[in-house]
């Protein structure tokens, strides 16, 4: 009955000098699904993306891909060439490229030196970074250098380059931080779109996004799971209350 | 035909490369001419000491472009560039050494000079081979590319970045000249190599060999330059641009960033590793003292006055830093260093983009997309 989950973090503890980060973290994404992950400061939401991603290594615990990667044996590139694509809290794009080159280098295929040293874009690639910059609204820009763009304009040139990975997972740090509310709508939107195809996982503080987009929600504490389910159960979760929301 | 058809565009949209190949192409042809078909008696003539000078300046210019494509492009700090700069001249000096034979002070056909005086009864066998021209050239790119791919391994994949790889590089640059000071190195000691005669039989102290070799050193710098400009021209050019912005960001995407900065810095150090071999026969000595710490650091503010990030500000701040340095150190020689100091910290103040922004900011206006500031380095969260 098992359908095979697209991501499985089983027994996760990460600690550093002394303060465990994630405890005994246990969370399995299923194919397709939107997940939002709440939790008040020092949860563990960043860690666990971390772990993920291959930045940081756990002390114990399992975390697989599929049910065949495991991804604690590989690092960054390999965890991203996998299909894993994040995007992070602070925006980070290449400011000193422009925004088309941005997403050029985010473009799925062969990454090693020899092969980009000679690499020509193909009309079908071209195409898709037209087709990227047009769903990100920055299709204007194109030729403007990241570093000029406004906060918004980074999150959402972030997100295009993330679609232009092709990940099967987007791990999605706090989306909407620093964006307008028709931004915030847009951006939910498109997360919503995403999901289905992907497996999208997003970590936010802003409540109202989150409830606008989740049907499951996880909220983490202290490095763990404290509730899981729909956006009014976790709400209604006594726990939840006492860590978090009722704050 | 493709590839053409893009260095050209690229010529054509950066008119600095322009400049560059012109202003490189009039003194390969000026300076022979001055120098061969102007009679000594003219003001214009130069002499052979002003043709070798010439002859150094471009090749400290292509050794500042080799810091230029780690430094400006992919924000690897080399301070020991100058290390592979003195491999290659040693390399080169090695053929030059055999290729005096038995005209040597004591006319041993097989063992340099230096090697009779410290009692060598044989040829140590990392000297065979350097009778032939096109090994001591293969060579020439070969040890100081090896040496930079086995430093660069560690280095790169132990993720040692910023002021530290500088440090370490410059402990790299330190130890060999320390090695090269020892007698029994095999490499002459503190005297290093000189006395050379000829190089592939033409005498080197004629002016027209001397001309030959710095339209060559000329022709050199100005492929290399080419070279260069394709490879950041590339999308695995943008991939070392992104490196040095966002070296994280750019593994998450998927890019091996260790792989990455290692060729760039083994194509780096062979185009250190030929500078330093045409500047040796131009030069007729090469000592233990051109890996001194202080050499690579003067490189790195050739680039900085230049403006880094540009290759062909790298190649001019190398020029006018050493045209500056001999024009100082004749008149008033005490004052150098102090100049060369309070340059590069008036450089870093006010010149953010050396002395090519300030030329190249005047005539294109602003944009929004030019000089914006560079968001200072963050520290790298240590991996647990």
């Amino acid at each position: 009955m098992s359908v095979e989950k697209t991501l499985y973090i089983d027994q996760v503890t990460v600690s550093f000098d002394g303060f465990k980060a994630l405890n005994d973290l246990t969370l399995q994404i299923d194919p397709g699904e939107l997940r939002c992950i709440i939790g008040p400061n020092g949860a563990g939401k960043t860690t666990m993306m971390d772990v993920v991603t291959g930045k940081t290594k756990p002390d114990s615990g399992a975390v697989r891909f599929g049910e065949k990667l495991n991804l604690l044996d590989m690092d960054e590139p390999e965890i991203a060439q996998a299909g894993i694509g994040r995007k992070f809290q602070k925006p980070t794009v290449f400011e000193r490229l422009t925004v088309f080159e941005n997403l050029e280098l985010a473009l799925a295929g062969d990454k090693s030196f020899m092969k980009t040293l000679f690499a020509r874009r193909t009309i079908k690639q071209d195409n898709r970074i037209f087709e990227v910059l047009e769903i990100i609204g920055l299709t204007q820009q194109n030729q403007a250098l990241g570093g000029v763009l406004a906060h918004g304009q980074k999150q959402w040139l972030e997100i295009g380059m993330l679609l232009m990975q092709e990940p099967q997972l987007l791990l999605v740090d706090e989306p909407v931080a620093g964006m307008t509310p028709q931004e915030i709508e847009r951006t939910a939107e498109l997360l919503q779109s995403l999901a289905g195809e992907h497996s999208v996982v997003v970590v936010e503080h802003d409540m109202d996004f989150v409830r606008s987009i989740a049907k499951r929600v996880t909220v983490l504490d202290e490095g763990h799971v404290l509730a899981e389910g729909n956006m009014d159960q976790v709400q209604n979760d006594p726990r939840v209350i006492e860590v978090y929301l009722g704050a | 035909m493709a590839r053409q058809y893009t260095l050209w565009i690229s010529a054509r949209r950066d008119s600095g490369t322009g400049w560059f190949l012109g202003a490189l192409a009039l003194i390969i042809v000026v300076v022979p001419i001055l120098n061969l078909a102007v009679p000594a008696s003219s003001t214009f003539h130069i002499s052979a000491y002003g043709l070798t000078l010439v002859g150094k300046y471009l090749c400290y210019a292509l050794l500042a472009m080799s810091v230029d494509l780690i430094w400006g492009y992919c924000g690897i700090l080399s301070l020991g560039q100058a290390a592979f700069f003195s491999l290659g001249g040693y390399a080169m000096g090695m053929y030059l050494m055999r290729e005096i034979g038995p005209r040597g002070v004591y006319g041993d056909p097989i063992l340099p000079d230096f090697m009779v005086f410290l009692n060598y009864k044989t040829l140590p066998w990392f000297w065979h081979g350097f009778n032939h021209f096109w090994f001591a050239m293969i060579m020439v790119a070969f040890v100081p590319g090896l040496l930079a791919f086995v430093f660069g391994w560690f280095a790169f994949r132990s993720r040692v970045t910023g002021v530290y790889l500088s440090i370490i590089t410059q402990a790299l640059t330190y130890a060999l000249m320390l090695a090269f000071f020892r007698n029994d190195m095999g490499f002459g000691g503190n005297n290093g190599f000189t006395d050379f005669k000829d190089i592939l039989g033409f005498d080197l102290h004629s002016d027209r060999v001397r001309v030959f070799l710095l339209v060559l050193t000329g022709i050199v710098l100005g492929a290399s330059y080419l070279v260069c400009r394709m490879i950041v021209s590339s999308r695995a050019g943008r991939v070392i641009r992104a490196i040095r912005d966002a070296e994280s960001r750019t593994r998450f995407l998927g890019y091996r960033v260790e792989s990455y900065k290692l060729w760039i810095f083994v194509f780096s150090s062979i185009l250190a590793g030929i500078a330093g071999a045409l500047y040796v026969p131009q030069i007729g000595i090469i000592n233990p003292s051109e890996f001194s710490p202080i050499n690579s650091i003067e490189v790195v503010i050739w680039v900085a006055v230049g403006g880094r990030g540009t290759l062909y500000g790298a190649a001019a701040g190398a020029l006018l830093v050493n045209y500056a340095k001999t024009y100082f150190t004749s008149t008033i020689p005490e004052a150098w260093n102090y100049a060369l100091g309070a340059l590069f910290v008036l450089v870093t103040l006010f010149l953010p983009r050396g002395i090519i922004g300030l030329v190249s900011g005047r005539v294109r206006k602003p944009a929004k997309t030019q000089g914006f500031p560079v968001p200072a380095e963050k520290p790298e969260q240590p991996v647990k």
